[in-house]
């Protein structure tokens, strides 16, 4: 096999010894090993792709396809089934809107004034406490949406249900604001020094030479970021299982409870359902919509980081 | 005037962003102060060692704690030496060809991958194809999976941090390429592993998504006895009595989260303390 030849070696200098053959036999066993290590991951994604293909055919082959995209209901668990997934995508894209609304001004100024206004003790403290917020578990989340934040709402918003889109939507904001202000900053703090000094020459100050000079620069690192906060958001699930609600509902409504794709996975598990039925199958539907979303959120993500790293 | 009136702006402007960090970190305190003055009262010896009840003032948490401890424990033991035998080989083993570039993007997209989909992963492949049952072993395989890249990419980072000239040292001296590893690459960047992996596993320790597609049970009034055992967690005990109408289950819900936080706490400071005694050394 290639990979096992020497001048495969990231040692180049010591490779030259250790030729094949002068190679012990139990080294090349160890090698093997630690390359099956390596290659799990290879299987880990082909396993989730086969899976979710797998069942997701076998559902299609019980329901057509017109009417997985056609209809407008969700209803697979009553007696008048309907499997129109766009309930559930609605409900995904209500709370993944509320979160970004809160996350993105956050993140954004935050990662502003992480790397253009605080100096070195104010970032040693800010920044690990940053961490602790992306720590915490979601179920915590949860808790915290459904008991705290949804009665506080109420009192303000009129006609806030107890389980509603906006106060789990903020609460993920929360959430996935360390992730848009630590890796903004980071795109922030790569824009060359060059450009700002040049702007300053130019006679700009401070104030005009971030927005109009370093953030345009840093964009395509910080829409990376804002992709990978949204992929997040998307895939999030104990927030929404606790506190958005289990009504699958075609509604833009942030008011009134919703049932996410990923919550609806979730009260699907928490019944008994048999194998090989159609309800456990509409799991394996909804995770393969699920993954193949945030699957391109993540690959733009990258995408614009690769263009961003060109960039500099 | 024009100038005072720039650096007025400029003032607001640094003001805005300085209430923008301030806002969650002040959420954090308001969260944690919430779970706090509701669960306080409820967090008793009892608690921790009772079984569930229907009655809430009765129940406790045992099964879960124990649950989550064998959980864990068993998630660190597939997944520890897995990750770190995969970061040794990139990094060490992998070079610039096909195998790992084709490994390195996998490892990326699957940390992006949300972890309900690695709970039906694991019911079709651990619950159902391979006959584990919805026990700790599904349970810990599929978290296994879940935190695989995380400790991955963080035993790259310290296996990366290794001065190359101390493996070429090692050459020079006749030492094989795997004797280099391990008796002078890896030891050094075994705090770095470690820190890594247990910041992987106090991620493991929240997850509750993957449990619960797994079909972990909700109500256990017994102890898991072996692997092969049905279990429940922490995060799933917390998540039942979050998910019931009555304000005294929600209350021990606020005194489960307690116990979470606490044990996810001391896996951080552990952790913490790790990084700065490696840092001192280097």
């Amino acid at each position: 096999m290639a990979a096992n030849s020497p001048e495969f070696s990231p040692v180049a200098p010591a490779a030259g010894y250790l030729t094949r053959s002068a190679t012990p036999w139990p080294e090349r066993v160890i090698e093997i090993v630690l390359r099956a290590c390596g290659v799990l991951s290879i299987f880990t994604t082909i396993g989730i792709v086969l899976v979710l293909a797998y069942e997701t055919i076998s559902f299609f082959r019980e329901v057509p396809i017109s009417r997985f995209l056609g209809d407008t209901q969700w209803t697979p668990l009553f007696v008048d089934k309907h499997f129109g997934i766009w309930p559930l995508v609605a409900g995904t894209m209500l709370t993944t809107l509320v979160a970004i609304a809160v996350a993105l001004p956050f993140g954004l100024l935050s990662a502003i004034y992480l790397s253009e206004f605080a100096d070195e003790r104010a970032r040693r403290i800010l920044k690990p406490m940053l961490e602790i917020l992306a720590g915490v578990p979601s179920i915590v989340y949860g808790y915290f949406a459904l008991v705290f934040l949804t009665p506080l709402l109420q009192k303000i918003v009129p006609g806030l249900a107890g389980f509603n889109a906006l106060s789990p939507g903020i609460i993920m904001g929360v959430m996935i604001t360390p992730m848009i202000a630590s890796l903004s900053e980071d795109a922030i703090y790569a824009v060359p020094r060059a450009l700002r000094e040049g702007a300053y020459a130019l006679g700009a100050r401070r104030l005009p030479t971030i927005v109009r000079v370093v953030i345009p620069a840093a964009l395509s690192g910080i829409a990376a970021s804002v992709t990978l906060a949204i992929s997040r958001a998307i895939g999030e699930t104990m927030v929404v299982a606790i506190a958005a609600g289990q009504q699958p509902r075609l509604t833009m409504d942030p008011r009134v409870p919703i049932e996410t794709m990923t919550a609806y996975i979730v009260q699907v598990s928490m019944g008994d359902t048999p194998h090989g039925t159609l309800e456990y199958k509409t799991i394996f539907v909804v995770g393969a919509s699920l993954f193949l979303m945030t699957l391109a959120m993540n690959m733009l993500s990258q995408r614009l980081a690769r263009k961003f790293r060109g960039k500099l | 005037m024009y100038r005072t009136g720039v650096e007025k702006w400029e003032k607001a402007f640094i003001g805005l962003c300085l209430f923008a960090v301030l806002v969650p970190l002040a959420m954090l305190f308001v969260l944690l102060a919430d779970v706090v003055m509701d669960g306080a009262g409820r967090l008793t010896w009892s608690f921790l060692t009772s079984l569930p009840s229907r009655k809430a003032e009765l129940a406790g948490i045992k099964p879960a704690l124990v649950g989550s401890i064998y959980l864990i424990g068993l998630t660190g033991a597939f997944a520890v030496p897995v990750g770190i035998g995969a970061a040794i080989y990139l990094e060490e083993y992998g070079g610039d060809n096909w195998l790992t570039r084709l490994i390195e993007v996998n490892i990326a997209n699957l940390a992006g991958v949300p972890s309900i989909i690695y709970g039906l992963l694991g019911l079709e492949i651990f619950v159902r194809f391979a006959n584990f049952g919805q026990s700790l072993m599904s349970g810990a395989l599929t978290l296994a999976l879940l935190i695989l890249p995380i400790i991955i990419v963080a035993s790259r980072e310290a296996l990366a941090t290794v001065p190359n000239g101390l493996r070429e040292g090692c050459y020079a001296l006749g030492s094989t390429k795997w004797q280099a590893i391990r008796q002078v690459v890896v030891p050094m960047a075994l705090p770095g592993m470690l820190t890594g992996s247990i910041l992987a596993i106090s991620r493991a320790i929240g997850e509750t998504a993957p449990l619960i597609a797994i079909g972990a049970l909700t109500y256990v009034t017994f102890l898991p006895d072996g692997p092969m055992s049905p279990f429940t967690a922490l995060p799933i005990q917390i998540f039942n009595w979050v998910s019931r109408p009555q304000p005294e289950f929600v209350i021990n819900a606020a005194a489960g989260i307690m116990v979470l936080m606490a044990i996810l706490l001391m896996f951080n400071a552990l952790a913490i303390y790790l990084r700065q005694k490696y840092q001192r050394r280097s």
